[in-house]
């Protein structure tokens, strides 16, 4: 297969080659190019470049100029942020690391030549090749929904326009409307996020328009932090928030976004917004990369390398890693592992050994915030779940404040260490 | 409902292990003299009202940052919000190092390094709590508790690159500027300072559960490795 797209680049390669040359003669510097400046790539590119102290040239390629946050991306359409407050640009990320900032896309990756092609016509050498391009949707995995129909039934699932578009569909809807969920199946990128979001969805509804109804149409029959999104949306929301679960045919659902009517089992509902969250696979580029394996690229747990390349590795949603949650936390957190390896490997610098943690906050109504998070380790089969913890129901409305507070601590924190 | 950090049997367990340093009871008259130290922002006694500092009557069992209306530190409300309550223990911590205890706290005391003193001091304050009715039965002799980090531990030299590997652990939280919002500033405190800090939460005498996780599984080493590398933050 890598024979095929040898043959296939043909003349590309040639062209390549003449046009790198240059890179030859600079050669002394080891380059590492980074596709996506999400959690995991950002994080990375600025790890190596700091830590290196220019003695590795470091691209990050990120088709957005701006990246709008999907973490808090819920309080946003909960009236909690604004979307200037997520938004966050890479200026600094070139300027005070000196980080070659590329804003393409990247299309094709040749791990024979170790080259990336981008959309623009360039082509990028590297000696490491990180990858963290986040999600895409697996195709026809919710029947009559594909990217065409993402503004009739939009997913925000990544941040931005989308999260714009649904809360401008939640302030419209009519008195007494209906907003749908469709849930996405195991696994997903961040756990918690859809419940987080019927949280923030409700929170607003019951502000602008109380006797709105939230229908959660779930395939699964359990979610992350369930005991406690429960407790809380009978405590805040009561009578609102209704989720049919795979028992009741939430996992035999498709949509008619023309209709604006969602089939749950046979039985056809009319509502007013849905927000379809359908299941997720790694961003393409890393299928095109031939490093997946089904929808995920499996990796070394002690340095995130890809299982089948040691100078690509994958970092964040896209990987198979094992037990971490798909969350920025563990993106980050990921992230700085895989840059010690990458500088230990290019610059002989010290690698130490991987460790990895995660907390993932939601908040579920004013100043009612919730926590749940772990300890991992590296193990030859994959990273593994040390030790853990999570919030408990019938926490007193103090602690709660204080772990909202602690999320804003840590939304600061985890940006700051993104992109300077 | 906040109920105590520690159960009672931890707590004599905590007393058994580390019973070689348990005094008795400190002496209150010598507590009296200590407490010139904290007079000019403490009153305590009959007519006692908050000053620069909170008063101090009936301070044991009350959670930190307890008295309503007086304004505290964020970091003295969220050990409070967590359940840190007023004994002998807490009080012993706090008294010998303030800010490793509450790093934002703004009782500005270097703190009693001599644990006999405290010990004294701790005596005296307990006299203006219901004593001796309504103390736990622990805290009479619990003042010999303190979680004093062995002194080979803090005589530790951490390896300040470790210690900047390690830390991507912490700055996915605690900003690396110094910034803090919510989430404590960890830059610039004395090593010891800060080792005493994470031992307390390893140790799980410190209240805060992503703390203690991730306090839990760092070694002595590990833990002065990052002492040394936040310490050369701040300069
Ligand atoms: C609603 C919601 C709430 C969430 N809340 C939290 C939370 O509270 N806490 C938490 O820790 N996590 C949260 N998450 C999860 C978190 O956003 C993701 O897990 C995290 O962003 C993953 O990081 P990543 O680097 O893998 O991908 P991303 O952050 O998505 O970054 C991928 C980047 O790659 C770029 N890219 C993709 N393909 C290409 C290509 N071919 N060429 C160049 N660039 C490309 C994309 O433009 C994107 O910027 C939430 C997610 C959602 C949807």
């Amino acid at each position: 297969m890598k024979l095929n797209r040898r043959l296939f680049l043909g003349t590309g390669a040639a062209l390549t080659a003449t046009l790198s040359a240059p890179a030859v003669f600079a050669q002394s510097k080891p380059r590492v190019v980074v596709i996506g400046g999400g959690a995991g790539g950002a994080t990375a590119a600025r790890y190596i470049a700091k830590d290196s102290d220019g003695a590795i040239d470091v691209t990050l390629v990120e088709p957005s100029r701006t990246y709008f946050t999907c973490f808090f991306s819920n309080l946003y359409l909960g009236g909690f942020k604004d979307l200037s407050d997520i938004g966050h640009t890479y200026g600094k990320l070139a300027s005070d690391y000196g980080i070659n900032v590329v804003h393409d896309w990247a299309v094709d990756v040749d791990r024979d030549a170790r080259t990336v092609m981008l959309a623009g016509g360039a082509t990028l050498s590297y000696d490491k090749l990180i990858l963290s391009p986040g999600i895409d949707f697996v195709d026809g995995a919710v029947p009559g929904w594909d990217v065409t129909a993402q503004n009739a039934m939009p997913h925000a699932y990544k941040a931005g326009s989308q999260s714009e578009l649904l809360r401008a569909q939640i302030e419209a809807m009519p008195e007494g409307g209906t907003f749908a969920m469709i849930a996405p199946p195991n696994p997903f990128r961040c756990p918690p996020g859809p419940y987080e979001r019927v949280s923030m969805v409700a929170h607003k509804l019951k502000q602008i328009n109380p006797t709105a109804k939230i229908l959660v149409i779930d395939p699964k029959a359990k979610f992350s932090k369930q005991g406690l999104f429960e407790e809380g949306w009978t405590k805040h929301y009561s009578g609102m928030i209704e989720r049919i679960g795979p028992d009741f045919g939430g996992d035999n659902v498709s949509v008619d976004p023309a209709a604006m009517t969602v089939d749950i089992d046979g039985s056809v509902e009319s509502v007013d917004v849905c927000n379809v969250i359908p299941a997720m696979k790694a961003g393409r580029i890393a299928e095109i990369a031939g490093v997946t394996e089904g929808n995920w690229a499996p990796v070394n747990a002690a340095d995130m390398s890809s299982k089948a390349d040691p100078d690509v590795y994958v970092l964040g949603d896209a990987s198979a890693q094992g037990d971490m949650p798909k969350s920025g936390f563990s993106a980050n957190s990921q992230a700085k592992v895989c840059a010690n390896a990458v500088r230990g490997a290019l610059t002989g610098s010290k690698v130490f050994p991987a460790r990895f943690s995660n907390t993932c906050w939601s908040l579920i109504h004013t100043d009612d915030g919730v926590k749940v998070g772990a300890t991992y380790e590296a193990t030859p089969e994959k990273i593994a779940k040390v030790d853990g913890f999570i919030s408990q129901t019938g926490e007193d409305s103090a602690l709660r404040k204080a772990t909202y507070e602690e999320s804003e601590g840590w939304y600061a924190g985890i940006t700051a260490d993104m992109f300077g | 409902m906040s109920a105590r950090p520690f159960s009672v049997a931890m707590l004599w367990a905590v007393l058994c292990v580390t019973s070689a340093r348990a005094e008795p009871i400190g002496d209150a008259d010598a507590g009296a003299r200590v407490f010139g130290k904290c007079k000019s922002c403490h009153e305590i006694g009959a007519g006692a009202e908050n000053r620069v500092g909170p008063h101090l009557n009936m301070l044991f069992g009350r959670s930190a940052a307890g008295i309503d209306g007086f304004r505290y530190s964020a970091s003295l409300e969220r050990a409070g919000t967590n359940g840190v309550e007023w004994h002998a223990e807490t009080l012993d911590a706090y008294i010998e190092n303030p800010k490793a205890f509450a790093s934002g706290t703004r009782m500005n005391f270097r703190g009693i390094g001599d644990p006999a003193e405290r010990a004294d001091l701790i005596a005296f304050l307990r006299r203006y709590s219901d004593n001796p009715a309504n103390i736990p039965e622990a805290d009479p002799t619990a003042v010999g508790i303190d979680h004093d980090v062995d002194p080979a531990i803090l005589a530790l030299e951490g390896d300040p690159d470790y210690g900047e590997y390690l830390s991507g652990e912490c700055t996915t939280c605690h900003q690396s500027d110094g910034a803090d919002r919510g989430i404590p500033s960890i830059t610039g405190w004395p090593d010891e300072d800060f080792v005493i800090a994470m031992h307390a939460y390893k140790d799980k005498v410190r209240p805060h559960p992503v703390m203690q996780m991730v306090a839990g599984r760092l070694g002595d080493e590990e833990i002065a490795a990052l002492a040394a590398y936040f310490a050369s933050l701040g300069e």
